[in-house]
């Protein structure tokens, strides 16, 4: 499965009410909470086997899908 | 050297005319002198603790920066013959040892910190001005390298620079290191812009402190200082007097350093936006000491909040108790978490520990009740009609009253202790009539009240655009009457002479 469709399966299960794919100000607009962001982290990091660290929980990085998925890609590369 | 006093505004005079006829290579070793010579009339011994902070970060961040290049050269070495598990490996031991150096430092600065802040111990004299605020720079820095998000600095002289900048060592603000360091190492030209924008800022700051946060301190002492004979309705009286005087004082120090710093060209970033006109005591602390909340918040209540341990604890509650506690429950236990810690930063005395801790529950039950709120809005009153928006106001400022309170007395409680005086002893009548034997005479209180009334107005001005920026297209008569105006008001109604003390900053002590 690739990353943005196993990235959108977790953030469904997380809101079923939100269409991630048209959001793109997740953060800004206040779509997700900070109990939302530590829930991903924790979500993200046991799918993919990565470690997402405080310095990676800024808003750029949770905006949309395609931050998040991009994101995770990165933190992939690393290895 | 009080930044309200005679010698302060020499040594800062002295100081910028050093600063702009040397040679601009030297303005970094004038800035750097006179942060030492500001710092060593706090006393000598104040120094010692200043360099070991200074160079356990520096070296903890230069040996974290070295293995970092180290750990990418190895990868890169073995990027074809390592497999991902060991390349993983190989990443986590670094990592481990470079968490290690970063604790090492981190520890000796936070145990010098306790050391001289722990009550009653003996040393609690040496207590260096100051080391609240440098402490977390300095912390703040290393972190930033440990994460990566920050290039480690090479020349201790130029990071002594930083950590030592005196204008923010009395109250800060808490700054980052790559945003001060943006304007702190560069050289700067003299602009009559920075030396007028600066020296309004520095008047007003001299106005709030001087003429209203030093006569209300006089109430205020008169009050906390002996609840024997002040008590029931007093302490309303005192907990609207205090919350004045701590944003008058604060914030006056907080201009003090802005303004002196943009008359040396470099930028130190805001500590207030209006904090008093909040909605919330959430919006509040995004609008009060926002240098000290944001820090908390980046190196304390996110890594908390993401450490396997709590992250274990979410997965089993959201298994056990379903998604919404499973989710909630971990963010507010490192919320609360961090809530203690910043009481305990403000002082490890008990008023301030639980005045963290109610801070915590306050935002916490407000988030439970965030639903609720919105229903509300939807049945009966909308969140954005301006009467209810003016209320939020009010109600955030009167529960910010309550919360002064802690810092007024030693123990939680006495802060208890005067809370159920000020409602079960009510003496309304008594306090009318002894308004003017708490040290203050009328005239103090129409003074008082008139600049409390300015300071109102302006940060009402303030919400359009700075304003000094407003000011500045004004006619050249206009602005140099306000800057006259505004020197003479503080000269004239500033609190000095009998009965008054030149006070420090409250933030000062913390």
């Amino acid at each position: 499965m690739d990353t943005r469709k196993e990235v959108l399966e977790i953030l469904e299960e997380l809101h079923p009410d939100i269409d991630f794919e048209t959001e793109k100000s997740l953060i800004d607009d206040k779509v997700l909470d900070s109990f939302d962001v530590v829930t991903l982290v924790t979500e993200l990091g046991s799918a993919f086997d990565i470690e997402i660290t405080a310095a990676d929980m800024v808003p750029e990085n949770f905006n949309s899908l395609d931050a998040m998925t991009e994101m995770v890609e990165n933190l992939l590369a690393e290895f | 050297m009080l930044f309200t006093s005679y010698e302060f505004i020499a040594f800062a005079a002295i100081l910028l005319l050093l600063y702009y006829i040397l040679p601009k290579t030297a303005q970094k070793y004038v800035l750097f002198c006179g942060n030492m010579i500001f710092y060593a009339v706090t006393g000598w011994q104040n120094l010692i603790f200043l360099f070991v902070t200074i160079c356990t970060t520096f070296g903890a961040a230069l040996w974290v920066d070295k293995n970092l290049k180290a750990q990418k050269e190895q990868l890169a070495l073995h990027k074809a013959d390592w497999d991902r598990e060991q390349k993983k490996a190989y990443r986590s031991g670094e990592k481990t040892k470079r968490k290690m150096a970063v604790a090492i430092a981190a520890i000796v600065n936070v145990g010098l910190l306790a050391f001289v802040k722990f009550p009653h111990t003996q040393f609690q004299f040496l207590m260096p001005m100051g080391i609240s605020f440098y402490t977390l720079m300095s912390l703040g820095y290393l972190f930033d390298v440990y994460r990566e998000t920050q290039e480690a600095e090479k020349n201790l002289f130029r990071y002594a620079l930083f950590v030592s900048y005196f204008p923010q060592l009395v109250q800060g603000p808490i700054s980052r290191f790559n945003e001060l360091s943006e304007t702190l190492f560069k050289e700067h030209d003299f602009e009559g812009k920075n030396i007028t924008f600066g020296l309004y800022r520095i008047l007003w700051g001299f106005f709030k402190k001087l003429v209203i946060a030093d006569r209300l301190a006089v109430a205020v002492g008169t009050i906390s200082g002996d609840f024997g004979t002040y008590h029931g309705s007093y302490i309303f009286l005192e907990m609207f007097l205090y919350t004045i005087q701590l944003y008058a004082d604060f914030s006056g120090g907080i201009d003090v350093t802005i303004g002196l710093s943009e008359m040396f060209g470099i930028h130190v970033t805001e500590n207030f936006i209006r904090p008093y006109f909040s909605k919330s005591l959430k919006e509040y602390w995004r609008r009060w000491h926002i240098t000290m909340s944001t820090w908390f918040r980046d190196y304390l209540f996110y890594p908390i909040s993401i450490t396997p341990w709590m992250q274990n604890l979410s997965r089993f509650l959201r298994k056990k108790c379903g998604e919404r506690v499973g989710k909630r429950l971990p963010v507010y236990l490192a919320s609360f978490i961090v809530w203690a810690v910043t009481g305990i930063w403000h002082g490890t005395t008990s008023n301030f520990i639980v005045w963290g801790i109610i801070n915590w529950f306050i935002l916490m039950v407000s988030e439970e009740l965030e639903p609720l709120y919105e229903k509300f809005h939807a049945r009966f009153i909308p969140a954005s009609r301006r009467g209810w928006q003016a209320f939020m106001v009010l109600r955030t400022f009167t529960m910010l009253c309550f919360l002064k309170l802690f810092d007024c007395y030693a123990t939680a409680g006495e802060v208890f202790r005067a809370f159920g005086s000020a409602f079960s002893e009510p003496n309304p009548g008594e306090v009318g009539a002894n308004l003017f034997s708490l040290g203050l005479t009328p005239w103090d209180y129409l003074v008082a009240g008139c600049g409390a009334l300015l300071m109102l107005g302006v940060s009402l001005l303030q919400r359009r655009e700075s304003v000094r920026l407003q000011l500045s297209k004004k006619p050249f008569a206009l602005r140099a009457a306000v800057g006259m105006g505004l020197f003479l008001v503080t000269l004239i109604f500033g609190a000095y002479g009998v009965g008054y003390d030149a006070s420090q900053f409250i933030y000062n002590r913390f």
